[in-house]
């Protein structure tokens, strides 16, 4: 151990020797008091190039048209992209609508976010509840819910793929109690369903831990004045309880939107990328199929819905900010 | 739901041992149904990815990975399938020669003599309790299996790292010097937390394509180095570091990178370390930026090439979940060990 230690120092004196000549030229070049515009150079010429060029691009990219990457081999279109996107006979239908699969997929989305961030907040609150209580074991059961939070999408895709097969776990069960054996994944209502269990399965965890942390900021002699009037527990919840952790409810509601809405790996892996038919094909994945998928490389409308979706974020983000603020003060 | 808050503070602490309540039975209900949802799916998988390739799709399957029994019998070129047979009242081990309609051809394994005809209504196959260690050894040389994972390590250990360097320079900067423009580069890096991945995919892609490093690991590592979390999360940290240490350093003529790297960054550990497992377990975890830039199987990624196994191998799930089981074993070790951690640092930061 104090080996490996003291290999782990002889690296980074070596790292340091190797940087610390040319960097402390450029410090008698410049003085001290230029040097954080130095130290801060990677990080925003990496920002530049990977985040707000993009953004550019992105804008850029939406008003043409073409297959060709170079933008100035790109013909400009004006909003003809926006408009192909946006042209429907009636919003609800969307096989009325010009770009049929974006409106599908944005009703898959709705209806996803819709369904995953109602059951995600119920079970991460009941769970959160009852993590708060001084029940035994309480750290492990903590870490249980907590563990698949880390694993993979493409992980937790398959695992619940193989316990949903035909020859799966699940349906042995349901054979046990005389129920027939169901394809869940290749029917349009079971998949849609299993796809917001297997989310909720993978990111309660998260929003548990962070209404513990809530819940554990409020201060214990509330509850002990509720005691000697005697509340009783519903009116100690809903008095004390859920109004003190509103706050923080509500920065979990904006969050659980935001991600929610960008649903992509886990659906993929566990539906086949989309399937059945369309049933799953959420807003992210007609963005990669129109861009990436195939042949279509329809950067242009990718990159206008792409747009479109950054803008739907955009205003998440700020409420969700907002809220944040109001929580810390 | 009501009843279980009636709990919060005070009830419990004026619980006396012994006295169960009904809220306690539906907590720990709660919790051991929860932990049997986690557990199941896994362990499921798990126990599957032990199974015999011919027993994996067995319907309704079995606990335990079993196989069929093989033996060699003399006089037979191939090794026959063994088999329960009663006979004549007595249950015996017998191996199958043929078998035509609902008729088969048994002999006795040890003592081969002329076949004995018996009804396959009455015969069931011996199964043995057998680990299919191949689901785990054939991928490693068949798969490219050993490629993904040296993919997935190298990018995870060195985004890790320039993550490490590149963040807790501009966290140096930002919290250790005033500068003109400070605050709005400070506001200009977080809010590009607002821009996820999803949204700026397709113009980033085309920037990976045009520096060239289309279909390359440094294309999946570089554009994930500079993390606006990974900025916040060592700035704050680094504030709470006295500016007296620097200024006695400078006193000292230490140079600018001789007080980051001597005096701030040993300083910044504890906040370094939280950024490093999530740096790790980003990584390791991502999927949908690498599948966007690596194309061809030399360099993808575990995940990806996970991903690719299920859509080419679909019914080799044996494969499959053994792969599966072996990427997940790095995440679980990293998360027994540093649990409390990991836990603490997204309480503290909101982060994942």
């Amino acid at each position: 151990m104090a080996r490996a230690a003291g290999l782990a120092d002889r690296g980074l004196d070596l790292v340091m020797a190797l940087f610390e000549a040319p960097i402390n030229a450029v410090e008698r070049v410049t003085g001290k008091a230029r040097m954080p515009y130095l130290f801060l150079a990677p990080n925003l010429v990496l920002f530049g190039i990977f985040t707000f060029l993009p953004i550019a691009i992105a804008i850029g990219y939406a008003f043409t048209g073409g297959a060709d990457l170079l933008i100035s081999n790109r013909p400009f279109v004006g909003l003809d992209n926006f408009r192909k996107l946006l042209t429907c006979d009636s919003y609800l239908v969307p096989g009325s609508c010009e770009e049929s699969l974006f409106w599908t997929a944005i009703w898959n989305t709705l209806w996803f976010v819709g369904f995953n961030v109602a059951a995600t907040l119920l079970v991460a609150l009941v769970t959160a509840l009852i993590l708060n209580r001084a029940i035994a074991a309480r750290g492990f059961f903590r870490a249980m819910f907590f563990y698949p939070v880390l694993l993979s999408p493409v992980v937790i895709g398959l695992i619940w793929k193989w316990f949903l097969d035909r020859n799966g776990l699940l349906n042995a069960f349901l054979q046990m109690l005389g129920v027939p054996p169901e394809i869940f994944l290749l029917d349009v209502g079971w998949s849609r369903f299993f796809v917001v269990v297997v989310s909720v399965w993978f990111h309660m965890g998260f929003y548990t831990l962070i209404l513990l942390a809530g819940l554990q900021a409020i201060p214990k002699d509330l509850y002990e004045a509720a005691a000697i009037d005697a509340a009783t527990p519903s009116r100690t919840l809903f008095r004390i309880t859920l109004p003190l952790l509103g706050p923080n409810l509500l920065v979990v509601l904006i969050l659980l939107m935001i991600r929610s809405v960008q649903i992509f790996d886990e659906a993929w892996v566990l539906t086949n990328g989309g399937g059945p038919g369309t049933a799953n094909t959420f807003i992210v994945q007609y963005i990669y199929q129109m861009a990436f998928a195939g042949d279509l490389r329809l950067y242009g409308l990718a990159s206008a819905a792409s747009v479109l979706m950054g803008l739907v974020l955009l205003v998440l983000t700020l409420v969700q900010l907002r809220l944040g603020k109001k929580v810390e003060s | 739901m009501s009843a279980n808050v009636s709990a919060i503070g005070f009830f419990t602490r004026t619980r006396r041992a012994g006295r169960i309540d009904i809220t306690d039975i539906l907590s720990w209900l709660w919790l051991i149904g929860g932990t049997l949802a986690v557990l199941v799916p896994v362990l499921w998988a798990g126990m599957s990815s032990l199974k015999p390739e011919a027993e994996i799709t067995r319907f309704p399957p079995t606990l335990l990975p079993r196989a069929a029994v093989q033996v060699e019998v003399q006089g037979f070129d191939k090794p026959l399938s063994l088999w329960n047979v009663t006979v004549d009242g007595e249950v015996r081990e017998m191996a199958m020669v043929r078998r035509i309609g609902l008729k088969a051809q048994m002999v006795d394994p040890d003592n081969p003599g002329d076949p004995v005809s018996v009804d396959t209504r009455s015969i069931s196959p011996v199964q043995r309790l057998t680990v299919a260690t191949e689901n785990y050894t054939d991928p490693l040389t068949r798969f490219n299996f050993l490629t993904f994972l040296k993919n997935s390590v190298f990018v995870t250990f060195v985004a890790t790292l320039l993550t490490l360097i590149v963040n807790a320079l501009a966290a140096f900067a930002l919290s250790k010097y005033r500068f003109r423009g400070d605050k709005a580069i400070f506001v200009l890096i977080i809010s590009t937390l607002m821009i996820p991945l999803t949204v700026v995919m397709v113009p980033a892609y085309l920037v990976i394509v045009g520096v060239g490093l289309v279909d390359n690991l440094w294309g999946v590592i570089i554009p994930t180095v500079a993390s606006p979390t990974g900025v916040f999360l060592l700035r704050q940290y680094m504030l709470t570091i006295p500016d007296e240490l620097i200024e006695a350093a400078r006193v000292d003529a230490a140079s600018e990178f001789r007080i980051f790297w001597r005096i701030v960054l040993p300083l910044t550990a504890p906040a370094l370390a939280v950024l490093a497992i999530f740096s790790v377990l980003w990584r390791w975890n991502d999927f949908l930026w690498p599948l966007i830039v690596l194309s061809s199987r030399e360099n993808f990624t575990l995940q990806v090439g996970l991903n690719a196994f299920q859509g080419e191998f679909s019914v080799q799930w044996h494969y499959i979940l053994a792969m599966t089981f072996l990427s997940l074993i790095p995440v679980t070790l990293v998360f027994l060990f540093l649990q409390r951690y990991i836990t603490t640092g997204i309480a503290g930061t909101g982060m994942k």
